[in-house]
Order: structure tokens, then C-alpha cells, then sequence
């Protein structure tokens, strides 16, 4: 029995080391797994989530253009969501275990959708940095070792880069408008970058998640080169369109070739994370009535099924 | 007759794209539907945002069936000592054109 574990963990790893995809029907370690079920659910869950402080501008978008822009920016992300949460599901978990945790509070979201939306700069900031901060964490993921989970990224790679591009775009018209609109973008610039930097954890003298999942390639690079990679594309963006960044310890450093940043306000971060954030009770809420209130509809299409089958077995 | 219906995030199904006509149907990931139709337009909604198909084939995930990975090794096995099978077994002649 015990030789038969090390063979197939013996064969896991060799799949490991030698970069082939681990499939769903696959033997795995129990902690691989479970890593994987916490992991993607949570990115599924950030990708919902995420929708709330977006569709709190919809119906207010300057105009037609930008209203049809951000409509579909946010119906990509609720597909981002399902394509994640059909990757979990093959590791064993169904969606409603999924939705039970997250509205538990077992299951945590990325903390930067506890923020609000204060104005339509906010919007061009979240698309611009946001998810710009998510493609390249997503970039990395592209090459993780479950298969399932690398599809899913692939996919929504190629639909992010839509998404960071609009926000730099409502970003750059801002910073051509008036002194106000100028205001109003810079404004949103330093309340969104330092929340966009803890987007990627701790750093990696301090996170204790990381040994494993690096180990099993479900991560592929630390938060801190992930990190470092984010600052060194965003700050030349943000010169060109003239908005400056809300950190005086900015400086580029020649020996490294990228930007030394000040301290991160860890104690922010973990606030925020552990449910005392802006805005978490209110994305919680809002949630869980959403999915309460659609279940008449989940039953009645079920009802609905059943009656169907039942006339034509008639 | 009027049993209580438990609320489900509804059966799973996996959802084959052809990107375009005459390319074979590729698996795309798979969505919950309560039945073919609503499935279909899950499917739709969720895969094919940007042209990504031509058509979509959906198929209820318990009805799949697949081969057992752990017995991968001996399943496939056989084709590996049927080198004849590939054309670069045999040896032509010479000279020989367009074969
Ligand atoms: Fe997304
Ligand atoms: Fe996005």
C-alpha cells in the first residue's frame, strides 16, 4: 500500500520537475489539492467580487461609449469568475461548497475590492492599475502546473489586456481635461497604487504559503519579482500622461535596473483582509441578497426540467 | 408531485467550441445549466464573448467518459510497438516521386 503511494507520488513529481500539466484525474497530494481548491476559488470569488465596485458606475458613465465599454469590461469579469470556478470544480469541490465559503467568510477575495469607487477616475484607475497588477500575476499563472487552472488563465489573458487599456484610456483623457479632471485622476492614482501593490502579498521573507506552492509550480514567481515587474511597467505609464506616484522613496536604481518603493502599509493590508476594509461588509451583503434573491429563478428552472421530462415521458 | 426542489447552482456540463468550420471541437471548460437549452446559452455567454465559435457542442459532465490515467501505461502501450503503422517505416527506392 505505502509503495504504491510512492510510486504515484514519485510519478507526480517527475510531472512536476519535467513541466507536464497535472489533469484532473491525476493522482495528486492532498495538500496540492487543497492548495489549488483555496487558491483558484479565490481568485473565482476576486473575479465576482470585483464586479461590485465597477457596476457601481454603470449607470452613471459619461457617456454612451464608455457606458457600452465598461458593460462589457465587467461582463468579461464575471466570465473570468466562471471559467475559474469550472477549473475548481474538477478538483472535486461543486460551486455551492464554493459560494457556502465564501459567504461564510471562510473563503477570502482579493482586498482591493473592499475599496470604493468614489468617481469616475476611479474607474480608469481600477482598469488601468488593477488590473493591470492582475495580468501580470496572471501572465505568471499562464505556466502553473495544474491544467485546468493554466487554461483557464490563458484564456483570460487574452481578454485582460482589454480591460487594463481602457482604464489607461479614461486615465489619459482625464489628464488632458481640465484642472479638476486632472485633480480628480490624480486623486484616484493615489488612493488605487498602494492598494494595486498588495495585491500581490507579502513580501517573501513573510509569506508562509509560498514554499509549497512554488515547489509544486502552482506559483511561478514570488510576489516580490511579481511585484517589482508591476512597478517597473506602471511608473513610466503614469509620467507620460503626467500623473505623478504617491511614494517620495520612488527612485530608479541603475545597478538593479528597476525601481527601489517605500514601505508597504502591511497593517492596512492585513486590516482589510481580515474584514475591516471600506467596503467588505457592503460586497458581502450585496452578495449574498443577489444570491438569495436568484433562487426562486434556480428552482423554478429546475421545476420547469422536471415537468418537461415528465410530459414527455408521458 | 409537489416536492420540495433543493436549490442547486444546477447539473454541470462541458461545452467543445469548433473555432471554425471543418476544425475539430476543442474543450473549452464547462457551465451549469438546468437543462440543454439554458446550458447552451451559458455556454455561449461564457465562451464565445469574442467570435472564439462557429458552433458549440454541449455534453452532460456525468457523461463523459474517460480513460484511467493510473492505467495510461498500458493503455497506450500497444501502439508504441506498431511501428509500421507510421509511414516513416518504410523504405522506398531510390528516385522514387510523390509518395
Ligand atoms: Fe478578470
Ligand atoms: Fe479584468
Amino acid at each position: 500500500m505505502n509503495a504504491d503511494l510512492d510510486k504515484q507520488l514519485n510519478v507526480f513529481e517527475t510531472k512536476i520537475n519535467e513541466d507536464i500539466n497535472i489533469e484532473p484525474r491525476d493522482w495528486m497530494p492532498d495538500d496540492y489539492r487543497k492548495h489549488l481548491i483555496r487558491q483558484i476559488s479565490q481568485h473565482a470569488h476576486s473575479e465576482v467580487i470585483g464586479m461590485q465596485p465597477e457596476g457601481n458606475w454603470i449607470s452613471r458613465a459619461p457617456s454612451l461609449r464608455s457606458k457600452k465599454i465598461l458593460l462589457a469590461k465587467i461582463q468579461d469579469e464575471g466570465g473570468h469568475g466562471l471559467y475559474l470556478y469550472s477549473a475548481a470544480e474538477t478538483l472535486g469541490i461543486s460551486r455551492d461548497e464554493m459560494l457556502h465559503q465564501l459567504h461564510e467568510g471562510k473563503a477570502k477575495y482579493s482586498s482591493i475590492f473592499n475599496y470604493p469607487t468614489l468617481t469616475w477616475a476611479d474607474i480608469g484607475a481600477i482598469g488601468w492599475l488593477v488590473d493591470g497588477a492582475a495580468i501580470v500575476n496572471q501572465v505568471s499563472l499562464q505556466k502553473t502546473s495544474y491544467g485546468p487552472y493554466a487554461r483557464a488563465m490563458v484564456r483570460i489573458c487574452k481578454e485582460e489586456s482589454f480591460h487594463q487599456r481602457q482604464g489607461y484610456e479614461i486615465m489619459t483623457k482625464m489628464m488632458q481635461g481640465t484642472k479638476d479632471q486632472q485633480a480628480m485622476a490624480q486623486d484616484a492614482m493615489n488612493r488605487w497604487w498602494w492598494p494595486s501593490l498588495m495585491m500581490f502579498g507579502p513580501h517573501d521573507s513573510d509569506s508562509p504559503n509560498t514554499g509549497n506552492a512554488m515547489k509544486w509550480k502552482i506559483k511561478r514567481q514570488s510576489n516580490d519579482i511579481l511585484r517589482q515587474k508591476f512597478i517597473d511597467k506602471t511608473v513610466q505609464q503614469a509620467h507620460l500622461i503626467g500623473l505623478s506616484i504617491p511614494d517620495n522613496k520612488l527612485k530608479w536604481n541603475e545597478d538593479k535596473k528597476s525601481y527601489d518603493h517605500g514601505e508597504i502599509n502591511w497593517d492596512e493590508f492585513i486590516r482589510v483582509i481580515n474584514g475591516d476594509g471600506p467596503c467588505n461588509k457592503q460586497r458581502m451583503k450585496h452578495h449574498i441578497k443577489a444570491h438569495q434573491e436568484g433562487e426562486w429563478v434556480r428552482k423554478a428552472a429546475i421545476a420547469y426540467q422536471l415537468k418537461r421530462k415528465e410530459l414527455i415521458n408521458q | 408531485m409537489t416536492e420540495e426542489i433543493k436549490d442547486t447552482q444546477w447539473p454541470l456540463w462541458e461545452v467543445f467550441i469548433q473555432s471554425n468550420p471543418g476544425l475539430p471541437y476543442k474543450h473549452a471548460g464547462s457551465v451549469h445549466g438546468s437543462d440543454k437549452e439554458i446550458a447552451m446559452q451559458n455556454a455561449r455567454d461564457t465562451y464565445t464573448r469574442r467570435n472564439e465559435g462557429t458552433s458549440i457542442w454541449i455534453v452532460p459532465s456525468n457523461s463523459i467518459v474517460a480513460s484511467n490515467p493510473s492505467d495510461s501505461d498500458m493503455f497506450f502501450e500497444p501502439s508504441n510497438d506498431k511501428i509500421y503503422r507510421h509511414p516513416t517505416f518504410y523504405v522506398m527506392p531510390e528516385g522514387a516521386l510523390n509518395i
